[in-house]
């Protein structure tokens, strides 16, 4: 069995198996992903990440911006991934903005993490 | 009646009577030949931003700027005396492109001590001297003091880096910002430099992407979903508290709720757990008012949206802020150019607010992008051409007859005099 490489802090084991698919360090391959992906399967990380959405926001906030040790790293990536999927869950209920039709619109620069 | 009172004349439309209230064409955004004409007498001689200071950190860094309107690229450049200039991107010898990478036509930026042409190897300092001639006994009595890079004119105001493609321009910067823009002057934009970066190519002519963006009047009709379904109002409406002109320079402010204070229905569940959402973080760090940010005095205030002619837009929250750009590339086309800037984020959560607020700047701004395609087509059917614009829509009156009036300007001073 292969272990995952996106490891996350032991107290949010439970997300193991969301960490290789939405652990996603851009905003390019997060938005990639959730379009990409059906609504059933959002719905599903959506579900199981929610009830800890704040808990770990907090755990990853106790750590310098700039010394994020690589597992909360991996969690904070994975908020990332809660903030992007929940715009198709919360608020249009589809994977792309309603009457977005055919824009696209390419985020090319942010700060890391 | 509305909720902000409107000047003595009764509309914000007629307190400028220059407008006119009447229905207005929407030519100037189908017609080639309008564009071609829009180039030479807008994009050609008015001031232009194409950064910030930020972006040119160092001696010797730079960035190019490819500006389609006018056919041309610009390189901007800090020089040894720390000053920033801009050149065009054209080698004196031969003409080559002088700064690019793997293809002439992207930008590029980066650092450097000089700029050395790929194809002849010849060589320009910082500030645009030509320093270096390949085997120059070949030459013909070159006097390399007349081969410097040629100058494009270049001015900083408060950051923001503007140039002018017209060797002679007929206002300073500054005159041409005018009162109501430089009333910014100590508004602290240094201080917001976390930035997210956007890029947009999108099928509609520039002025038409500008419009969605100096109106509030679609936001309850495109943007439905900006509240919550459980509390959306079906027949919801948006007034601006203040509108102003100034020039070809336009603003609107409007009210702002303060999050916290709403009750939790209003929001949807990122937003309350992220503290962030919509129109930002619930709470930025205390940064200064400038006098010219709420010149209409709306309390509680939550946003003023400075459009400068032609093609920038800035809009500024309380702590952070908006810059959008509108590069036309044909008629009919258009790069968009965007980004939010925020205090740098001094802890995770303020960094995940900030990735919150640019997520859901891009989910809306794809509504408004929607719309371009079928606006575009629609309007090249050529069929109807006399649009009622509301009170509402004053901006978009007056962006749409200043780029007439500058085109009408430029034609009369090339018509030859009658006699």
């Amino acid at each position: 069995m292969t272990v995952s490489n996106k490891r996350l802090p032991s107290a949010f084991a439970e997300f193991e198996r969301f960490a290789d698919k939405w652990c996603l360090p851009t905003e390019p391959e997060r938005w990639e992903a959730r379009l990409s992906t059906p609504m059933p399967e959002l719905h599903e990380f959506y579900d199981t990440f929610t009830p800890r959405f704040e808990e770990a926001i907090e755990y990853c906030d106790k750590f310098p911006l700039d010394d994020v040790p690589d597992d909360a790293l991996n969690l904070l990536h994975l908020i990332y991934s809660m903030i992007m999927v929940s715009m198709a869950i919360e608020v249009f209920g589809t994977q792309k903005p309603t009457d977005s039709a055919d824009a696209v619109i390419d985020r090319i620069g942010a700060p890391v993490p | 009646m509305g909720r902000w009172p409107k000047p003595a004349e009764g509309s914000w439309t007629e307190h400028y009577p220059e407008l006119g209230t009447g229905p207005i064409s929407f030519r100037d955004s189908t017609s080639p030949e309008f564009y071609e004409l829009e180039r030479e007498a807008i994009f050609k001689r008015a001031w232009l931003n194409v950064g910030r200071v930020e972006e040119l950190p160092r001696i010797g860094s730079y960035f190019t700027k490819e500006i389609d309107a006018a056919k041309t690229s610009v390189i901007v450049v800090k020089g040894k005396d720390k000053a920033i200039r801009a050149f065009y991107n054209i080698c004196r010898h031969r003409g080559n492109k002088l700064v690019w990478n793997d293809f002439p036509n992207e930008e590029v930026k980066g650092a450097c001590r000089q700029f050395t042409c790929k194809y002849h190897g010849w060589r320009y300092d910082l500030e645009g001297a030509l320093t270096f001639v390949q085997q120059p006994g070949e030459f013909f009595d070159l006097d390399t003091a007349q081969y410097g890079l040629r100058p494009v004119q270049c001015d900083i105001w408060n950051g923001f880096i503007f140039i002018n493609l017209d060797p002679e321009p007929r206002h300073t910067l500054r005159e041409f910002l005018g009162p109501m823009i430089t009333a910014l002057d100590d508004y602290p934009f240094e201080l917001m430099t976390e930035r997210y970066d956007f890029v947009a190519h999108n099928n509609s002519n520039w002025k038409i992407f500008a419009d969605a963006f100096q109106e509030y009047y679609h936001v309850p009709s495109l943007h439905s979903q900006q509240v919550p379904s459980a509390v959306r109002q079906p027949n919801a409406t948006f007034e601006c508290g203040h509108f102003q002109i100034d020039g070809p320079h336009r603003l609107v402010s409007t009210a702002g709720t303060r999050r916290w204070l709403l009750d939790p229905e209003y929001m949807y569940p990122v937003e309350r757990v992220t503290r962030s959402g919509l129109v930002g973080p619930w709470r930025t760090p205390e940064t200064h008012q400038s006098a010219g940010l709420n010149p209409g005095g709306i309390e509680p205030w939550g946003i003023t949206n400075f459009q400068i002619f032609p093609n920038l837009e800035i809009l500024i929250y309380h702590g952070w802020y908006l810059l959008y750009r509108y590069w036309p590339t044909s008629h009919n086309t258009h790069k968009f150019e965007a980004y939010n800037a925020f205090h740098p984020a001094r802890t995770v959560r303020e960094r995940i607010e900030h990735e919150v607020a640019s997520v859901v700047l891009k989910e809306f701004a794809l509504q408004d992008a929607g719309m371009l395609g079928g606006t575009q087509a629609a309007l090249e059917y050529d069929v109807v051409n006399d649009f009622p614009l509301n009170d509402q829509e004053i901006l978009v009156r007056h962006l749409h007859k200043v780029a007439v009036d500058w085109v009408e300007e430029y034609q009369r001073e090339r018509s030859p005099v009658e006699v």
